[in-house]
C-alpha cells in the first residue's frame, strides 16, 4: 500500500467523522419532517418574514464588523510590516495574544467594560464626559464581534503583506514612484489575496454568530445564529433548524465563491 | 448557572455527541454494554439541576446506604430530556421542572413512586403536595424538592417612592425606560402581561395570548435586555431599577446590595416546583426510593436547603428555621400571596409550537 496515503488516514477519519456525516446529518434532517418524509418546507421556511429579517439582521451585522475590521486591520498590518522585524515581531504578538484567549472570556470581558456601571462610563465620568449606554445594543454586538475576529483580519493581510519583494519596492522607487504611487501600484494589489481571506475569515463566522448577539445584545435582536438555536434547544424542531442551516451554508458558499473570483489564482489563500 | 458555563456545557455536549458516532461507525456495541453491566451492581444513577445538592449529603447516603451514587448534572430541563431520550444512561431517578415532569408523565415515562414505606414523606408540606396535583393528580409520581416564585426584584434606591411595586404595569412604566430586565424565558415572559390582564398563566386562549403578545411587543422598546442568569449581577451592580427574576436569584442579590428588594404583584404570579422523578430507564427503583427518602430527612433537606437556599417544603426544616427566614417572604411566600400562584401546565404540543412563534416573533420585533 502507498504510504503517503496511509499518512492521510488520521485526516480522512477526521474529515469523515467530524466535517462529511454531520453535514449529511445536517441535510437529512433539513430535508425531512418530524416523520421522516421528504419535503422542502424546511428550506422554505426562510421566506418567512421573522426568518427573513433575522437573516437580513445577520447579514448587515457581519457586514458591519468584516468593514470595520478591514478599515482597522489594513493600516495597521501595513505599519507592522514596515517595522524592522524584532520590533515588529513583538508588536504582531500584541494583536495576536488575545486570539490565544477563550472567545466567551474576551465577550464578558467586554461587557464588563460596556456596561452602565462600567469601566468605560467610569473612564468617562472621571472625564466629565457624558456616560454612554452601549450595553445590550447593535453597537455593542458590532463592537464585540469586531474585537473578536479582529486578528483573523490582520493575520492573513500582515502575512501578505511581508511576503511582499523589497525588491519589487526598490524597483518603484528607482523609476521615480513616490510613496503613494508604490503603494497603489505595488503593496495594495500584492496585499490583496490576504484582504480576501481576512474577509472571509471575518464574515463567515460573523453571518451564523448567535453568543455574542445574546450577551451583548441581551437577546433584544434576533440573528439568523439566534433562531437556528430556538429551533434545536428550545422548539426541539431539528428539522426546521436544519433546514435554516442549510441555508446559511449556501449563504456562505456564495460569498465564498464570489470572494474566490476576484482571487487571484497564482496567488492562492495566504493564511 | 451562568451563560458561560450553558455554552461550556452546551459545545461538551456537541463534542461528545458527535464522538458518540464515531463507535458506531467502528460497528462495535460499546454503550450497549456499559449499559448492562450497571444494572446488577447495587448503584444509583442520579440526574440533577447543575449545583443543586450539597455534596455531602451524597456521600452520606453512600456510607450509610452501601449503594453508589453516579450523579449527573444539566443545564436546561430541555438538555435532560434530549440526554434522557437518547437512552445512552439509565437513569434511575431524575429531579427537574414541573411542565418537564407533567409531559413525561403524560408520555407515560415516569414510574409510580411507593411513598407509603417512606418514612419522611410526612414531612413534606400539604401545601406543596396540593399544589404539585396541578402536575401529577394524586402525588403518584413525583415527590417535591425545592420550590420558588417568579417575582419583581427592585432597587428602592432607583424607583419612585421607594416602596413595592404593588401591579405587574409598573414594568410598562415609560420613567423606567433601559431600566427594566425581563425573563429570558419563555414562559416566564408572558406570565407577565398574561397576570397583568387577570388571565390563567396557563391560558390557552388565543386572543389573551396574542393581548399578552402586543402588551410585550410595546414593552420591548422599554427593555434593557432579556436575560436569566445575569440579572441578578445586574441588580447587584445597580444596573437596573426593576427585574423580572427568580425568588432563589432574589434572594443572593437582597444578600449582596441592600437597595434591593423582592415582591410579587398582587395580581399573582408562579410557583414553581422541583421535583424527583422516577424515569422508565430506572434500573434500581428501590435504591431510588431509599434516595428521595433520604432527601426529605430533616437533618439532610436541612443541609440541602442550607446550600441552595430555595424554597423547601420540608415542613421538619421550616420548623428549625429562625423566626427571620421561615418569615422571609423571597423564600416561603405568605399565606395571602400563595393564594394567587399558579403552577405551569404542559400546554401541549400544538400550543408549544404556537408559544415558541410568539416568541420568535416578540424577539425579531
Amino acid at each position: 500500500m502507498n504510504k503517503r496515503k496511509l499518512l492521510a488516514g488520521p485526516y480522512l477519519v477526521w474529515a469523515v467523522g467530524f466535517i462529511i456525516l454531520p453535514l449529511l446529518i445536517v441535510l437529512y434532517y433539513g430535508l425531512t419532517r418530524a416523520d421522516g418524509s421528504f419535503t422542502l418546507e424546511n428550506l422554505t421556511a426562510i421566506a418567512d418574514p421573522i426568518h427573513l429579517k433575522a437573516l437580513g439582521q445577520s447579514l448587515l451585522i457581519a457586514l458591519g464588523s468584516t468593514v470595520i475590521s478591514l478599515v482597522i486591520a489594513y493600516p495597521l498590518a501595513y505599519i507592522l510590516s514596515k517595522l524592522q522585524s524584532g520590533r515588529g515581531g513583538i508588536m504582531y504578538m500584541m494583536f495576536i495574544l488575545p486570539m490565544w484567549i477563550n472567545f466567551m472570556l474576551r465577550v464578558l470581558a467586554i461587557q464588563m467594560i460596556l456596561s452602565n456601571n462600567g469601566l468605560l462610563n467610569a473612564l468617562l465620568t472621571f472625564l466629565h464626559l457624558p456616560a454612554q449606554h452601549l450595553m445590550y445594543s447593535r453597537a455593542a454586538i458590532l463592537i464585540g464581534m469586531t474585537y473578536d475576529y479582529l486578528p483573523f483580519m490582520i493575520l492573513p493581510i500582515y502575512n501578505a503583506m511581508c511576503k511582499i519583494d523589497r525588491d519589487l519596492l526598490d524597483a518603484a522607487a528607482d523609476l521615480g514612484a513616490g510613496r503613494i504611487v508604490t503603494f497603489r501600484h505595488v503593496v495594495l494589489p500584492l496585499s490583496l489575496p490576504g484582504v480576501i481571506s481576512g474577509i472571509i475569515m471575518v464574515f463567515i463566522p460573523s453571518i451564523s454568530e448567535f453568543a455574542i448577539a445574546d450577551i451583548l445584545g441581551g437577546s433584544k435582536i434576533l440573528l439568523i445564529g439566534n433562531v437556528i438555536e430556538q429551533e434545536f434547544s428550545l422548539s426541539s424542531n431539528w428539522n426546521l433548524g436544519s433546514g435554516l442551516s442549510v441555508i446559511l451554508m449556501i449563504f456562505i458558499f456564495i460569498s465564498m465563491a464570489v470572494m474566490n473570483r476576484t482571487d487571484s489564482p497564482e496567488e492562492g489563500l495566504t493564511i | 448557572m451562568n451563560k458561560l458555563q450553558l455554552y461550556k456545557r452546551k459545545s461538551i455536549l456537541l463534542l461528545l455527541g458527535t464522538a458518540a458516532l464515531l463507535p458506531a461507525l467502528s460497528g462495535c456495541g460499546s454503550s450497549a454494554e456499559a449499559a448492562s453491566s450497571s444494572a446488577d451492581d447495587n448503584t444509583l444513577i442520579v440526574f440533577n439541576y447543575g449545583d443543586y445538592i450539597e455534596q455531602e449529603t451524597i456521600d452520606l447516603f453512600e456510607e450509610e446506604t452501601g449503594i453508589t451514587v453516579k450523579y449527573e448534572q444539566y443545564v436546561t430541563p430541555e438538555d435532560m430530556y434530549t440526554k434522557y431520550s437518547s437512552g445512552s444512561i439509565d437513569y434511575d431517578l431524575i429531579c427537574t421542572s414541573d411542565y418537564m415532569v407533567e409531559k413525561m408523565i403524560q408520555a407515560g415515562e415516569t414510574l409510580p413512586i411507593d411513598t407509603s414505606s417512606m418514612e419522611y414523606y410526612d414531612n413534606l408540606d400539604p401545601v406543596y403536595l396540593e399544589f404539585s396535583e396541578a402536575f401529577d393528580p394524586g402525588n403518584q409520581y413525583a415527590v417535591p424538592y425545592f420550590f420558588g416564585t417568579v417575582g419583581i426584584c427592585y432597587n428602592t434606591a432607583m424607583i419612585e417612592d421607594e416602596s413595592a411595586p404593588e401591579s405587574w404595569s409598573v414594568l410598562w412604566e415609560e420613567q423606567y425606560r433601559s431600566s427594566i430586565v425581563m425573563e429570558n424565558s419563555m414562559r416566564d415572559a408572558f406570565l407577565v402581561p398574561l397576570k397583568w390582564k387577570g388571565h390563567s398563566l396557563n391560558s390557552t386562549d388565543k386572543t389573551e395570548l396574542q393581548e399578552a403578545l402586543d402588551l410585550l411587543k410595546d414593552q420591548k422598546e422599554l427593555v434593557m435586555a432579556y436575560l436569566v442568569d445575569e440579572t441578578r449581577d445586574m441588580m447587584i451592580a445597580g444596573d437596573a431599577a426593576l427585574a423580572v427574576i427568580y425568588s432563589g436569584d432574589a434572594s443572593v442579590a437582597m444578600e449582596e446590595n441592600e437597595d434591593l428588594d423582592y415582591t410579587i404583584p398582587s395580581e399573582g404570579s408562579n410557583l414553581w416546583i422541583d421535583c424527583w422523578f422516577i424515569p422508565d430507564s430506572c434500573r434500581h427503583k428501590e435504591n431510588a426510593e431509599k434516595f428521595i427518602d433520604f432527601m426529605n430527612r430533616p437533618d439532610i433537606a436541612m443541609m440541602n436547603f442550607d446550600y441552595v437556599w430555595y424554597g423547601t417544603p420540608n415542613l421538619a426544616v421550616k420548623e428549625e428555621l429562625d423566626e427571620e427566614t421561615q418569615e422571609d417572604p423571597t423564600v416561603f411566600p405568605p399565606e395571602e400571596v400563595l393564594e394567587n400562584l399558579e403552577v405551569y401546565n404542559y400546554l401541549g404540543a400544538e400550543m408549544d409550537t404556537y408559544y415558541n412563534q410568539m416568541w420568535k416573533e416578540l424577539k425579531s420585533y
